[in-house]
C-alpha cells in the first residue's frame, strides 16, 4: 500500500497503451531516463475485439486522471473507427495519430505511400507471440482449413522488426513458411513511438 | 446409439431438419452434404431445404455469434458447410424457380482485401433468396455503379475492415450522386471499424452490423420500395 501511494505520486505522466507494446515502451523509457512515466497496459487480446477498445481505454483514462498530471494513449486508430479518438478528444488526452501499431512503427506517412494492402505485417511482439495472437484466434490450431479463408488474398508478410534479433526474425519467417507468404523483413526499430512518449 | 454412430438417411424428416441445424453448427460440411442429398432424394423442394434447415440452422449461428457464445472460426467452419449445401443447391433452385427477394451487388472497397464478412453476407443474402453478384476484394467506385447498372440491381453493398478503406464509401455514393442515380439504389455498408453513424454521415441507406441483420434491412428495404413504388 505504502509502495502503491509513493509510486502514484512519484509518477506525473501515465502511458496508457496496448500490451503488445509494453516492451517496447520500457525500453523507451529506459533508454531515455524518463522516470517520471508510469505504464499501465490493456491487454493485447483487446485487438480482436477492437469495439471493446475505446470503453477500456476510457476507464483508464477517467482512473488515471485524479493521479496523474498528464496521460499519453499509446494506441493508433486500431480498428476503433474513430471511437477511441472521440474518447481521447473528448477526455482532452493525446492518443498516437495512426491507423495501427505496424503503420507508426514503420513511420505512418511511408507505411501509407507503400500501401501493400496485400501485405501482412508482423511486429517483434506478434511474432514472437504468433501463436496466442494469430493461430490460435483465428482457430487455426483446430481448424487448419480456415488458413486459405483468411489468408488466400494476402501474398507477402512483411516484419517490422523493432530490434535485430536472429531469433525473432527466425520465428517471422517461420509464420511466413506457415502461411505459405513471401516474407520480407524491415527494420523500423520504435519508429514514431518513442518521439510520441516523450512528449509527456 | 453414439452420435457418430448416426445414419443420417434413417431419421424422419423432422429429425434431420434438427441434426441439419446441429451439424451447420458444428461446421461438418460432409455431413450438411449428405443430409441435403438425402431430402432432395424424399422430394423436398431445393427452396424448402435452404429455408427449413440451412438458414434456419444459420440463424442460430448468427444469434449465437451476437450473444458471444460463438466465435470467428465456428462461424466460418457453419459458413463452409453451409456453402457444400449451397453448392448442391444452387443449379436446382435455378431450375425451379424460387423466390426472387432482389437483386444485390456487392464488394470490398478499394484498397481492401478483408472479404470474410463480405462473403458471409454474400452467402446469407443468397440463402434469403436475392441474387448475388459478387465484385469480390478491391472494388472501385466505378465498377460498383457500372454492374449494378448493367445488372439492373437493388442493393449496392460495401464492405471494409479498415479504418483507413472505410471512407472510400463515401466516394462509391458521391459518384452515384455525380450520376443522379443515387435513389435508384438501397446502399448497404458493414465491417468491423463501421457503426450507425458512419453509415448516416456517408450517406449509405444502412449500416448493417453483421450478416443477418444485412438479410433483414436488406428485405425491408426492398419491400418498402415495393410498396412505394
Amino acid at each position: 500500500m505504502h509502495d502503491q501511494s509513493r509510486r502514484v505520486t512519484a509518477k506525473k505522466t501515465l502511458i496508457i497503451a496496448c500490451g503488445a507494446l509494453a516492451h517496447e515502451i520500457l525500453a523507451i523509457l529506459r533508454i531515455n531516463h524518463l522516470s517520471h512515466m508510469a505504464l499501465e497496459c490493456l491487454p493485447a487480446e483487446l485487438h480482436n475485439t477492437p469495439q471493446k477498445i475505446p470503453q477500456a481505454v476510457k476507464e483508464k483514462i477517467i482512473e488515471g486522471k485524479s493521479h496523474y498530471d498528464t496521460i499519453l494513449v499509446a494506441y493508433g486508430d486500431c480498428g476503433t473507427g474513430g471511437k477511441l479518438k472521440e474518447i481521447c478528444d473528448q477526455l482532452d488526452v493525446d492518443m498516437i495519430n495512426a491507423p495501427h501499431c505496424y503503420a507508426f512503427f514503420e513511420g505512418t506517412s511511408n507505411f501509407e505511400q507503400r500501401d501493400e494492402m496485400r501485405a501482412f505485417y508482423l511486429t517483434d511482439f506478434l511474432a514472437k507471440h504468433f501463436s496466442n495472437f494469430v493461430i490460435k484466434p483465428l482457430g487455426l490450431d483446430r481448424y487448419p482449413d480456415l488458413k486459405d479463408v483468411y489468408f488466400s488474398e494476402y501474398r507477402k508478410l512483411i516484419f517490422l522488426a523493432q530490434t535485430n534479433d536472429a531469433h525473432i526474425d527466425q520465428l517471422a519467417q517461420n509464420a511466413a513458411e506457415y502461411l505459405g507468404l513471401e516474407y520480407e523483413r524491415m527494420y523500423t526499430g520504435y519508429g514514431e513511438l518513442p518521439q510520441f512518449i516523450q512528449q509527456g | 446409439m453414439s452420435e457418430d454412430d448416426l445414419i443420417l438417411a434413417e431419421l424422419n424428416d423432422s429429425e434431420l431438419t434438427e441434426q441439419m441445424m446441429d451439424d451447420l453448427y458444428d461446421g461438418l460440411k460432409d455431413e450438411i452434404e449428405e443430409a441435403v442429398r438425402i431430402l432432395l432424394e424424399r422430394n423436398w423442394t431445393p427452396y424448402d431445404i435452404l429455408t427449413k434447415s440451412l438458414v434456419a440452422g444459420m440463424q442460430i449461428v448468427g444469434d449465437d455469434f451476437r450473444d458471444g457464445i460463438l466465435f470467428v472460426p465456428e462461424v466460418l467452419r457453419a459458413a463452409q458447410a453451409m456453402k457444400g449445401g449451397m453448392a448442391i443447391l444452387k443449379p436446382l433452385l435455378i431450375e425451379t424457380g424460387a423466390p426472387k427477394m432482389g437483386k444485390m451487388v456487392i464488394g470490398t472497397v478499394k484498397g481492401d482485401i478483408h472479404d470474410i464478412g463480405k462473403n458471409l453476407v454474400a452467402m446469407m443474402m443468397e440463402g434469403a433468396g436475392f441474387e448475388i453478384i459478387d465484385l469480390g476484394i478491391n472494388t472501385e467506385a466505378d465498377e460498383y455503379i457500372d454492374t449494378a447498372e448493367r445488372e439492373g440491381a437493388d442493393i449496392i453493398g460495401m464492405s471494409a475492415l479498415l479504418t483507413t478503406t472505410m471512407p472510400y464509401m463515401k466516394t462509391v455514393i458521391e459518384k452515384l450522386k455525380e450520376r443522379d442515380i443515387r435513389d435508384k439504389y438501397i446502399v448497404l455498408c458493414g465491417g468491423a471499424p463501421l457503426n450507425e453513424e458512419f453509415g448516416k454521415a456517408i450517406g449509405a441507406d444502412a449500416y448493417c452490423d453483421d450478416a443477418a441483420i444485412a438479410v433483414e434491412t436488406a428485405k425491408k428495404l426492398v419491400a418498402a420500395r415495393q410498396e412505394n413504388a
